[in-house]
């Protein structure tokens, strides 16, 4: 018999998004549905310990958890109902449908999707989305999550209930947008969960350079997305590319904690298993005819991936990929990226004056990596007086520690051959 | 003429409230409501939903943007409004100082556009 506390930490991981949005979907309510799921999973810790785990644990726990909203709405209702001002949202509460309990062995629709473009909807800001995602649809705690960016407990806590409130009173639906603005709104999915798996990568703030959690957790969810949207390239392009940056992960960081760039990385330590799954994502998507920006940006990782060194890079191809990265996206980041693989594929006299040219509008002037850049072309033109320039800007700019420490190096390392 | 009561106030003050002074200032609401009804002067009116409810839409050279907002920075926030009909704009701002939150916050009174008048002169 499986250990029943194993278990239930596997199903919470698993299931909590699935079981939370069909409790939502019937309930009407974020709240009501987290405690009551909450009530379910306290349950399970005291009956399968005793009993030992259900066949389908799932299906246990959402049973359990729609017996318990039940409970919670008809209480909300007799309270709800007393008060004249509260009735509206007595009428919220839906229980007329699905009073009788689903039996255990009963399959549940999957309303993780209608979940995740509720918790991404535009009418909620970026934190919001964010924080929300992973709390309902990835069941972090209130806590990890505060953690995970470095912001006290109660604030993330009120972010959350004002996102809640918001969803309810301004009548936010639970639904899939319809087909016209699927598109968009698929766009902004995608673009919270990467942001997620960046925040896990890179760390903007604090000593850390990579938070594991957020990068594993924007992957499940990934995931997740893929298996609901199956037909949307660009979701497989997400995962592709998210994949095979983790797949550096453990090369990014030396052991004395210094930061480590492509081109030093020690790519015995990649993770290949990742890199062969990326690749393979890439390699199917492509071929479907719309290609969209992650799978650019997963295709170039995966000329990354395929040099065994750094020297072997098919330069090239990379520059080839970012012209067509900059046909679709105008950002002066990927212009800034397509100027760096040009002096990588050679001509760093090209290169740095595309990197002139990306910042022509001054819109990189306040972003680390142009000054980072800027200083690794000009170290390599021998132009060392314009490159210690420029790397002390990017220490200025920089905010997470390692960085700092890598462009420190750079800099004392210019400075050193000036003498 | 028709005019429209734009009541604004500073939203973190009112949830600080407790709820028996609040009720008493919905009765005050409740009571200048019914005298309008009465003298023939009320179109409509509302309390709004906390301005953290609420959703900003702009379209930017056909390109949509919904925003969260309004932005922290202002310090008093559109909580609910009156839409009236009376002779004058004195009459309008008579009616505004009876508005409880007149007291604590801001209202603004504002004409509204008519155009069937407009078409007649």
């Amino acid at each position: 018999m499986a250990d029943a506390g194993q278990t239930l930490d596997r199903v919470f991981r698993d299931e909590y998004g699935r079981i939370i949005a069909t409790l939502i979907r019937i309930g009407g309510s974020f709240d009501l549905a987290e405690e009551a799921l909450q009530e379910a999973f306290a349950s399970a810790a005291k009956h399968w310990k005793e009993d030992g785990p259900p066949q389908n644990p799932g299906a246990w726990l959402t049973t359990v958890g729609h017996r318990k909203l039940l409970d919670a709405i008809r209480r909300e209702k007799t309270r709800t109902e007393k008060e004249p001002e509260l009735q509206y949202e007595a009428e919220r509460l839906q229980d007329s449908g699905e009073t009788t309990l689903i039996d255990e062995t009963a399959v549940y629709s999957d309303d993780r999707l209608c979940l995740v473009f509720t918790c991404c909807h535009p009418s909620l800001s970026r934190e919001a989305q964010v924080a929300l995602t992973l709390r309902t649809l990835g069941g972090l705690t209130t806590g990890e999550i505060a953690r995970a960016f470095i912001m006290p407990e109660p604030t993330m806590a009120q972010r959350l209930v004002r996102a809640k409130s918001k969803i309810r009173l301004a009548r936010i639906p639970y639904e899939v947008p319809a087909l016209e603005l699927l598109g968009e709104r698929l766009v902004a999915v995608q673009a919270v969960l990467y942001l997620i798996f960046n925040e896990g990568y890179a760390a903007t703030t604090g000593d850390n350079l990579v938070r594991t959690d957020l990068s594993a957790e924007a992957i499940r969810l990934t995931r997740v997305l893929c298996e609901l949207m199956p037909h949307e390239p660009e979701n497989f392009g997400l995962l592709a590319l998210m994949l095979l940056q983790d797949s550096r992960r453990a090369a990014r960081v030396n052991d004395r904690g210094e930061l480590m760039i492509l081109e030093e990385q020690d790519r015995s330590t990649w993770d290949h298993n990742k890199i062969e799954e990326g690749i393979r994502l890439v390699e199917r998507v492509l071929g479907r005819g719309f290609v969209g920006n992650y799978q650019i940006q997963a295709a170039i990782a995966a000329v990354h991936a395929e040099a065994r060194t750094a020297a072997e890079t098919d330069w090239p191809q990379i520059v080839a990929l970012y012209q067509e990265l900059k046909r679709i996206n105008g950002s002066p980041i990927v212009a800034l990226n397509h100027a760096v693989a040009v002096a990588m594929s050679g001509d760093i006299t090209c290169g740095l004056a595309l990197i002139d040219k990306a910042n022509a509008a001054r819109r990189l002037e306040h972003y680390y990596l142009y000054h980072a850049s800027r200083a690794d072309l000009l170290r390599r033109l021998d132009r060392k007086r314009e490159a210690m320039t420029a790397y002390q800007r990017a220490i200025a700019l920089a905010t997470n520690q390692v960085e700092q420490q890598y462009l420190r190096r750079r800099l004392l390392e210019v400075t050193e051959t000036l003498q | 003429m028709k005019y429209i009561l734009l009541i604004y106030q500073d939203e973190k003050r009112w949830s600080a409230i407790d709820a028996g002074e609040q009720q008493k200032i919905y009765a005050e609401f409740g009571k200048l409501r019914e005298r309008l009804v009465a003298d023939g002067q009320y179109l409509d009116g509302s309390q709004l939903q906390l301005a953290t409810t609420a959703s900003n839409i702009r379209i930017r050279d056909g390109k949509e943007f919904v925003t969260d907002g309004p932005f922290a920075e202002t310090h008093e926030q559109l909580g609910g409004y009156f839409l009236i009909e009376v002779n004058s704009a004195t009459d309008a701002i008579a009616i505004a100082k009876q508005i409880p939150i007149a007291r604590t916050g801001t209202v603004e009174v504002r004409a509204l556009v008519d155009r069937a008048a407009e078409a007649h002169a």
